[in-house]
């Protein structure tokens, strides 16, 4: 058995650095990296990284950062396998391997010049947050913005401090939930659902970016419908077990569509009757 | 077609030109393993290659798409320092039959899409193929006819059929044209070798039918509406997921990557290995979550990937009836029976 280099390799990693780490919660944690060579990541909004650790494995995980931001890039990990355990465990300057961007992320061309109603369920709010940043860094290029933002207690919050800033900007509606309160929480309680009716929006010209966990999908999508929002102008990003991000190994297809590839992010008309889907 | 594409190959001369084969590089072709069992294996001659054999219990996919393939090399102990490898071995397939030829054109449509994979790419090119023609059904499993796979129809290099005292030969590629030269085993086809051929493909016209009382063109929309079929639900009871009905697929790609360090603890490689959808873990998300969860969902989803999902992306079925499927279920559950289930409830 011959074995030799192969330059075109679809696994061939890049090699990237972590320049900071936090800890957002109890099971998340936020890096800021930068590649090894000095490059830009380049991704668009909503697109995700195949994240290797040698010799443990390698994951799919969410860019949470704006492209606007050259020299580096935002991942939010929660550990919840053998792969995000040990990356919780990593240090800034400790290095990584990444493969991508990869997917179809948010179409910002078409977003751009129309109002945005950006839902945010948990951990959702990763991928939004690249989403969320781009709009901010590029403010004037969109119509009115809200931010719903929901989970389930208060401690989960993620980017608490960012969510604060957003809360007191002048040029976005924040609104969040929980659903349960702790002593100190004194905002809204509730499933995010709740704060849909309240948002004042004019409906054909309304972008919905939706992330979240898989069972809050089909409710949300019920009122965003109701309140006359196209179809078209829904868009979703799903989750699912990934390998490879080259629309081959089979793990993430939902029918016939390979969520690394055809997506993350889908408009709702185009998947609406994939009973995989949701 | 040119007379000037066809050769032949006397009988007495076979286990002369495979001898031969075998010398230019590694040759593998059907081997009997007993009770009716056949594997593609390394040959050095001829009366080691079983010429009349149902479909092997792997199909030669196995050399184009390894069950165990390193796809990085990378020592740990100095951060990311990692190399993407290619493994392969210059091999000659001898004796694949039509239903496997399909097979394999249907993973180069694969792995030639963007983003393309130059492992199984590369390797492909390093494979010569001699096709092998059936003169008649294997058995009662096969459903060749309905999915287009019982006549050749390219994918190889050079094409052999039996047709008595000597195997007519087509001659595909400047590959096979080599092979022709320098095993100097053959002889030009004359005008009745090729009258005996034709005589042999009407016969089969009238033998291989559509097994499956349905038109191939007609399969894509029974599929369209046979999403909530029952036949599903009576799979759900009689699946045990236990993934060799992929396994022995010749159109079956799916894998698994994972990492493994030697003992060292600092030299590892980065594989892949088949994976099934039909195991339960397949869709599964770290959180826990599985969005095939019922064995029903996982056996439509491998139906609806050999006869629906393909259809659109590359207009073609992905089943090519060999009927491996069927002879390995342990719950017998049938190909042709499911979708003769599908036409009875949905047609």
């Amino acid at each position: 058995m011959e074995k030799v280099a192969l330059k075109d390799s679809s696994y061939r990693l890049k090699k990237a650095k972590i320049l900071q780490k936090k800890k957002l919660t109890a099971n998340e944690k936020f890096f800021e990296i930068a590649l090894r060579d000095g490059s830009s990541l380049d991704h668009e909004p909503g697109q995700f990284l195949m994240v290797s650790l040698l010799g443990i494995g390698e994951v799919p995980i969410s860019i949470c950062s704006s492209p606007a931001k050259r020299d580096s890039f935002d991942l939010c990990v929660r550990a919840v396998g053998k792969v995000t355990r040990s990356l919780h465990k990593l240090k800034a300057g400790d290095e990584i391997g990444i493969r991508g961007p990869y997917g179809e992320g948010f179409p910002i061309r078409i977003l751009e010049g129309n109002d945005l109603l950006i839902i945010a369920g948990g951990l959702g709010i990763a991928p939004l947050r690249s989403l969320i940043t781009y709009v901010l860094d590029n403010r004037r290029d969109f119509g009115k913005v809200h931010i719903l933002f929901g989970c389930k207690e208060p401690k989960e919050m993620l980017f608490s401090d960012e969510l604060e800033d957003w809360n007191k900007r002048t040029d976005l509606h924040y609104a969040c939930t929980v659903d349960r309160a702790d002593p100190d929480w004194a905002g809204n309680v509730g499933v995010i659902t709740t704060l849909i009716p309240g948002v004042d929006i004019e409906p054909v010209r309304t972008f919905a970016a939706v992330v979240g966990p898989p069972i809050m999908y089909n409710f949300v999508i019920k009122e965003l419908l109701a309140k006359g929002i196209p179809e078209r102008q829904i868009l979703l990003s799903f989750e699912r077990n990934m390998k490879c991000g080259n629309g081959k190994c089979g793990h993430c297809q939902i029918q016939n569509l390979y969520v690394c590839q055809d997506g993350p992010v889908f408009n709702y008309e185009r998947i609406k009757n994939l009973s995989e889907a949701f | 077609m040119e007379d000037i594409q066809y050769m032949i190959l006397k009988k007495e001369k076979f286990n002369d030109f495979i001898s031969k084969l075998s010398k230019m590089q590694k040759l593998a072709a059907p081997v009997s393993k007993g009770y009716n069992n056949f594997a593609f294996e390394e040959v050095t001659s001829g009366s080691e290659i079983a010429c009349k054999y149902i479909p092997t219990i792997l199909p030669p996919k196995k050399f184009f798409m390894p069950q165990r393939e390193t796809l990085l090399k990378f020592n740990i102990s100095k951060g990311v320092d990692a190399e993407a490898v290619l493994e392969y071995e210059p091999v000659t397939l001898f004796g694949v039959h039509t239903c496997d030829l399909a097979g394999i054109q249907c993973l180069n449509m694969v792995f030639s899409e963007r983003p393309k994979d130059y492992n199984y790419l590369t390797r492909k090119n390093k494979i010569t193929l001699i096709g092998l023609e059936c003169n008649d059904y294997c058995d009662e499993y096969a459903s060749c006819h309905l999915v287009n796979a019982s006549f050749p129809s390219g994918g190889y290099d050079l094409f052999f059929t039996d047709l008595g005292d000597y195997f007519i030969v087509h001659v595909n590629t400047q590959t096979g044209d080599e092979i022709i030269d320098a095993t100097e085993s053959f002889e030009k086809a004359e005008v009745l070798h090729m009258n005996d051929l034709k005589r042999l493909r009407d016969h089969k016209r009238k033998v291989f039918n559509n097994e499956v009382p349905i038109e191939g063109k007609h399969i894509p929309e029974l599929f369209d509406r046979s999403f909530r079929a029952r036949v599903w639900k009576d799979l759900n009871e009689r699946c045990l997921a236990c993934g060799n009905c992929t396994n022995v697929c010749p159109s079956c790609y799916c894998f698994d990557i994972r990492d493994e360090l030697d003992l060292s603890l600092k030299k590892g490689v980065r594989y892949r290995v088949w994976d099934s959808c039909q195991l339960e873990p397949f869709a599964r998300v770290a959180g826990g979550i599985n969005f095939r969860k019922e064995r029903s969902a996982r056996q439509r989803h491998r139906y609806y990937r050999k006869f629906r999902y393909p259809v659109d992306r590359f207009s073609r079925f992905f089943c090519t009836g060999c009927g491996r499927c069927t002879r390995t279920c342990m719950a017998r559950i049938s190909l042709k029976e499911t979708l003769n289930e599908l036409i009875k409830e949905r047609g």
